[in-house]
């Protein structure tokens, strides 16, 4: 009977093993399927010429299949958007961690995570309807769908996850610190800036990288509202085609099995790299955060 | 003197960054609510789509995002409730849970697209479920489980130690004790973890374009080898692909309306509720 219960013990923990891999299992999944879709292409195309090829006419009788505009176009959107969510998300997060009133606090930290929930296709509808006419006629554009209409928009969509994080991070900084600062003389907004604000810098910058890492990855936003030419951008007024509006509006028409299905594959495959190393780069950054605060976990 | 002319001027400048914020989500809700308003009707909930989308209901769309949420929790929630369990009961620490931690934290990060491209390969043509609410269900449960798994983390770690040791002390084994005494207490946390990501699945468009979508149904998907509408595909399709812009864009904002709704609903009711269990606790 006493055995009984051991064996059945072993199994439970060895069933809960087995499914804690999942995560693992799903991801090396992910990277293997993206190679192995790609794959054929490169047989066609070099890599070099694929990374920095300034053309992509994946449907023309004689196709070409450089990525370089689409690439830059994302970095180009991810770039705008930060010059939006950086000031506003990590403002807002100061304000909610030095400012706010208690009463404010437990209505406004809340307030941010729901708001975080809006889904992406809301954001690219509204930067359809409102926002894309709006700054077509402030700027008497051909066109509202353009660089510019996506950066706002997303980074409007990546404030409240930029804030929420960056809040985390300076309420992880210990008191003493906001106290010892006090003990000499500086005022609040001193402190704030010189002792709390770099004491969490570099979980303030995690949360910015991980906001980076959303804009870039972001796909119904800038399919709806970045304009969708493929041609490496000269301004933020002109319509472009960021590497995931790409994948979602051509996925539709690619013969499955056919070089221009394995071709939406290898983008893929590079958002994927560059996501991850996004990830990486941020998780890095959040270790040394927590050695530095000393804080476990 | 000086140094409180500069607070005064770096208070004012963070009270605008709030304020900025504010007013931008705050317009993005208030422009679909306003407009979206008109487009509500009883009608418009429950009866199918008609005239070539420019009249009629979204019925089959609302129930189709129902669907593939369902279908993704049921088969997320015991995955990610179960690796919860392994990395907080049995093995809270070593190399292995470092890189099964890392990986949860790595497919947290992958972008959406890039899930929709993996249930394409996988599930659609390597498994042939074919464009199914299966694919795209499974699609969906993969996408949400690490933000399940670290719910439900949180709400083990906040069954107190002593439960665990007083239960192990009177002679259950681990898993009596996990499935008696642990599981239980945890069990508010874990739901609220649930609905959590029902908001986050419910409005996730770019995973089920390739595995589940559909812009039109005559009705509803009889199984789940079927194609789906559904509600934030519906929006992005009328505004993409409709032939009507005038009579479709009023349809879009009223699924807008709709999604919105839903969304902020599940996930307020999810985020004061653990607001109020984490002041219990605490």
């Amino acid at each position: 009977m006493k055995n009984f219960t051991k064996i059945k013990e072993q199994i439970y923990r060895g069933g809960f093993t087995a499914l804690a891999f999942s995560s693992l299992i799903f991801l090396a999944g992910i990277i293997l399927l993206l190679l192995k879709e790609s794959l054929p292409l490169f047989r066609h195309v070099g890599f070099f010429d694929f990374i920095f090829g300034r053309a992509w006419y994946p449907t023309a009788s004689v196709p070409e299949w450089g990525i370089f505009p689409l690439i830059m176009a994302s970095f180009w959107v991810t770039l705008g958007a930060l010059f939006i969510c950086v000031p506003l998300g990590v403002g807002s997060a100061l304000y909610i961690h030095e400012i706010a009133s208690v009463r404010q606090r437990v209505f406004l930290k809340p307030l941010i995570e729901i708001l975080a929930s809006i889904p992406s296709v809301v954001y690219g509808f509204f930067g359809m309807v409102v926002a894309a006419p709006f700054l077509q006629q402030a700027f008497g554009l051909p066109t509202g769908l353009c660089a510019l209409t996506a950066s706002i928009i997303l980074g409007i969509m990546a404030i409240p996850t930029v804030c929420s994080l960056a809040e985390d991070a300076l309420s992880c900084v210990p008191d003493s610190f906001r106290e010892a600062s006090y003990a000499v003389g500086a005022n609040r907004w001193q402190t704030l800036m010189r002792v709390v604000l770099p004491a969490a810098g570099s979980g303030v910058s995690t949360a910015i990288i991980l906001g980076m890492s959303r804009a870039i990855g972001e796909t119904m936003t800038v399919l709806m509202v970045a304009g969708g030419a493929a041609l490496v951008p000269r301004s933020f007024l002109e319509p472009v085609r960021p590497m995931t509006s790409t994948i979602a509006a051509e996925m539709g028409e690619a013969v499955m099995g056919s070089l221009h299905y394995n071709a939406l594959f290898s983008i893929g495959l590079v958002l994927f790299v560059i996501t991850f190393a996004f990830n990486i780069i941020a998780e890095i950054v959040c270790k040394r955060f927590r050695l530095k605060l000393g804080i476990d976990r | 003197m000086k140094k409180h002319i500069s607070q005064r001027i770096g208070f004012g400048v963070l009270w605008l960054c709030m304020a900025a914020t504010l007013f931008f989500l705050g317009s993005i809700i208030y422009f679909i609510v306003v407009r979206g308003a008109g487009a509500l009707s009883w009608q418009f909930l429950t009866d199918v789509p008609r005239r070539s989308m420019t009249a009629g209901g979204v019925a089959p769309a609302i129930a189709g995002t129902l669907y593939l949420t369902m279908g993704a929790l049921a088969f997320a929630l015991p995955l990610g409730i179960a690796c919860a369990i392994y990395l907080n009961e049995y093995s809270p620490k070593g190399s292995v849970v470092n890189i099964i931690r890392m990986s949860i934290n790595n497919l947290a990060g992958v972008p959406s697209v890039v899930f929709g491209l993996f249930g394409l390969a996988l599930f659609v043509k390597f498994f042939k479920f074919g464009v199914s609410i299966l694919s795209g269900s499974l699609t969906l449960g993969i996408l949400v489980l690490p933000l399940i798994i670290s719910a439900a983390q949180e709400a083990l770690m906040a069954v107190p130690q002593s439960l665990r040791e007083a239960s192990l002390a009177l002679g259950a084994t681990h898993w009596q004790t996990i499935k008696r005494i642990v599981l239980p207490n945890a069990l508010p946390g874990i739901l609220t973890g649930a609905i959590l990501s029902i908001g986050r699945i419910a409005g996730e468009t770019a995973p089920i374009l390739f595995t589940a979508a559909t812009f039109y149904n005559r009705g509803f998907p009889k199984s789940i080898f079927d194609e789906a509408m559904a509600l934030p595909y519906h929006i992005y399709a009328l505004m993409t692909e409709g032939t009507h812009p005038d009579k479709q864009t009023a349809i879009a904002y009223g699924c807008a309306l709709i999604l919105l709704l839903l969304v902020l609903a599940i996930s307020a009711s999810a985020i004061i509720i653990r607001q109020r269990q984490r002041r219990y606790h605490a």
